[in-house]
């Protein structure tokens, strides 16, 4: 339900000087377009180069793996982090880069949109979230996760520790691509999330606290799939 | 909090402020942080051509104010999202305490959103007997302590020191261990958490609005936008009607140079696009969602002299760069919009009446309007306002002569005097007769006790400035 739209309207047309509102979509003509020539031309190799680099800016551990070590990557960051419950969205690429049985294996429960509230019960006292990135972004290190029945909004926010499986062939340069992508879906998730290291606030005299009310730790795995 | 932050004189707030040790040392070092992250965190670009595009896109979007608002509301509405169009504050929070009422409403969560404290809604909803809690860290502070004001628009907790920050813990929540930030931070943490899952409603603020998807962005490095937005059943996002983009790839330009601007971050370390309600099967997510857009005074400054000011992101960069408040702490603004964007937005939200001294705290030495990345000219905007104040009042509420010395521009450092005179000698012709500072009365006794008598307040005033500009850091 959309209230008191008209009359808001044209206050707004009568000081730009139209005498109706405009309802015609206008040209967007821009004569700067700075976003396309950052990372320009990179090579796959160059932007988790990039990535790598930048994780150390934004208290996050990384690690680089093949799909054949991938499943001992993640025994050892989930040791790193005292394993405990873990929590993991459904997804088929789990499946795909064939950890989905090694998962499952665990104290381990996978998102269920039938639990209903217990996902959000089981994602509170976690110890591990366990997600896949579905757009990378090279520049600032930064996964983009989008929302469905199968992957909940506080499957990635409620855990202490949060692990994110970057496939390589998922890493960008930076968000414009993100942008790109998102504008040629059909359908926009309900919740997108661009999350780039633990959660931290510097509200306190300035001073770094890290995990304040998301993750305070977060690992992200480079798996070389392409 | 209303945008009125203090009832107080704007020369009262000012002696008031210039014997806050911390709170200047604070700002000073907070600044020099600030402009140090902003800086590196542009190095690898060209800037300048961010600053065009930038300025480019809010201005398209001013221009097309009405259509852009038209598509965002339609687009809400087709995700199953309801939208209020707001003239006044009171409609805004009229139409909020409504949906409090309706849902009964016992907690309410909310994360950091100027425009909600500008219209003062809080307090509305703590009449009807909400228990409303600011999620955001600092702003969870200033609430514990009855509702402190913010003094800065990004940090609003700045003026507090740890050891400030521990005491109204230990007061108000029952706090036992030390005054380190990591131990405040993780007992508000896990007090915070249990009210996520338990509140009624959650609010938010918005970054910017998508138009062509019915989207709201938020930005935040604590993530409690993402939980205020996912746990309640509802939602209530609440926006200035300027704050609004075409797309996606305008929204993405304008984040990038937001967390650049405000905290020399590529991103921050959540930015977050919520679209209309839960979907079939989501387990989390709000089961209704309301979009308040506000005009509350914003669709007067359209079409005047004074619109470029609309194209503002509230990054805080001007903020961050400005000496003067630097010197004089945000809360002497006497609004919750404090440094050179509080000085221009203020008196047009608020009127001159309450605001006339603001745009007189400034140099006109122009570093705002440099380091703004939507190029708004901040110090001609304070120029114009003074323009307009002298039409009206007949003569300036205060010597801009007599501001820089009483802050100890003029001797104590020359840079600061040299960057300020650069406009400030044709700013100043029309007062140049006020240039006498003994004889200026009201208002102007204050700036002339502060630079002539040999008053306490003086002496450490300009100790802690000669420290400070000898650091190299002025
Ligand atoms: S006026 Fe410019 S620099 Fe100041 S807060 Fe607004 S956008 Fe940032």
């Amino acid at each position: 339900m959309i209230k008191n739209r008209e009359a808001f309207l044209q206050t707004i047309a009568t000081q730009l000087g139209r005498s109706t509102p405009s309802l015609t979509k206008p040209e967007r003509n821009w004569k700067h377009l700075p976003q396309h020539e950052v990372l320009k031309g990179a090579s796959a190799d160059e932007l988790v180069e990039i990535l790598v680099e930048h994780c150390a800016n934004i208290h996050t551990t990384v690690k680089i793996c093949t799909q054949l070590t991938l499943k001992q990557t993640l025994e050892e960051a989930f040791a790193t982090y005292n394993n405990g419950q873990i929590i993991y969205s459904e997804d088929a690429r789990f499946e795909q880069l064939q950890i989905e049985s090694f998962i499952a294996a665990q104290q381990s429960f996978k998102w269920d949109p039938t639990q209903g509230d217990m996902n959000i019960e089981i994602a509170e006292r976690a110890n591990i979230g366990v997600v896949i990135s579905d757009i990378t972004l090279a520049e600032s290190a930064t996964i983009m996760l989008q929302s469905s029945a199968q992957r909940g909004r506080t499957l990635s926010f409620l855990p202490e520790n949060s692990i994110a499986i970057i496939p390589k062939s998922s890493i960008v340069p930076r968000m414009t691509q993100a942008a790109q992508f998102l504008r040629k879906q059909s359908h926009v998730a309900s919740c997108v999330s661009f999350i780039t290291g633990p959660s931290n606030s510097a509200d306190i005299e300035m001073n770094l606290v890290v995990g304040v009310h998301g993750p305070v730790r977060m690992m992200y795995i480079i798996v070389e799939d392409v | 909090m209303a945008m009125k932050i203090s009832k107080n004189k704007f020369n009262d707030r000012l002696s008031m402020n210039l014997d806050n040790d911390f709170m200047r040392s604070a700002v000073s070092s907070a600044q020099h942080r600030f402009q140090t992250r902003r800086s590196t965190a542009i190095e690898s670009l060209d800037w300048e051509q961010w600053r065009n595009h930038g300025e480019e896109i809010r201005q398209h979007v001013l221009e097309h104010l009405d259509y852009y608002l038209y598509e965002l509301s339609e687009n809400v509405a087709a995700r199953g999202g309801h939208v209020f169009f707001a003239k006044t504050a009171e409609e805004a929070t009229n139409y909020i305490t409504n949906i409090a009422k309706e849902k009964q409403a016992k907690k309410i969560v909310k994360s950091k959103s100027m425009v909600t404290e500008e219209i003062n809604l809080n307090t509305h909803l703590e009449q009807l007997g909400c228990e409303v809690i600011e999620t955001d860290l600092g702003e969870y502070i200033l609430q514990l302590d009855d509702h402190d004001p913010p003094s800065h628009i990004v940090t609003p907790a700045l003026h507090k020191n740890k050891e400030q920050i521990r005491d109204i813990f230990t007061e108000k929540i029952g706090y036992t261990a030390s005054s380190q930030p990591e131990e405040l931070a993780q007992h508000a943490r896990q007090i915070l958490r249990q009210d996520y899952l338990t509140a009624d409603i959650g609010i938010t603020g918005c970054n910017f609005a998508v138009a062509e998807t019915g989207s709201v962005c938020l930005v935040t490095n604590e993530g409690n936008a993402d939980l205020v937005a996912a746990l309640p059943k509802t939602l209530i996002s609440v926006m200035g009607l300027e704050r609004i983009v075409p797309t996606f790839e305008e929204m993405e330009v304008l984040v990038s140079m937001l967390t650049r601007s405000a905290v020399g971050q590529k991103l921050t370390s959540y930015i977050t696009v919520l679209t209309g309600i839960q979907e079939e099967l989501d387990v989390d997510g709000p089961e209704e969602f309301h979009l308040v857009i506000v005009d509350n005074g914003r669709s007067s400054i359209l079409g005047g002299e004074f619109q470029s000011i609309l194209q503002c992101i509230r990054c805080a960069a001007c903020v961050n760069v400005c000496p003067v408040y630097r010197h004089v702490g945000g809360h002497t603004y006497g609004s919750i919009y404090s440094g050179p964007i509080g000085a221009v937005l203020s008196p047009l939200l608020g009127g001159y009446d309450d605001y006339k001294e603001l745009p007189y705290a400034s140099t006109l030495c122009g570093a705002c309007t440099d380091v703004c990345p939507v190029k708004i000219p901040l110090h001609q905007l304070l120029h114009k306002h003074r323009e307009v104040i002298v039409e009206r009042e007949g003569r300036a509420p205060i010597s801009e002569s007599l501001l820089m010395q009483a802050f100890g521009m003029g001797t104590s450092s020359q840079s600061i005097y040299r960057f300020g005179s650069k406009l400030a000698s044709t700013a100043m012709k029309p007062f140049t007769s006020d240039d006498k500072i003994s004889s200026g009365p009201g208002l102007l006794k204050n700036w002339t006790d502060i630079r002539d008598l040999p008053s306490p307040k003086k002496e450490r005033f300009r100790d802690w400035f000669d420290t400070h500009s000898k650091g190299g850091r002025s």
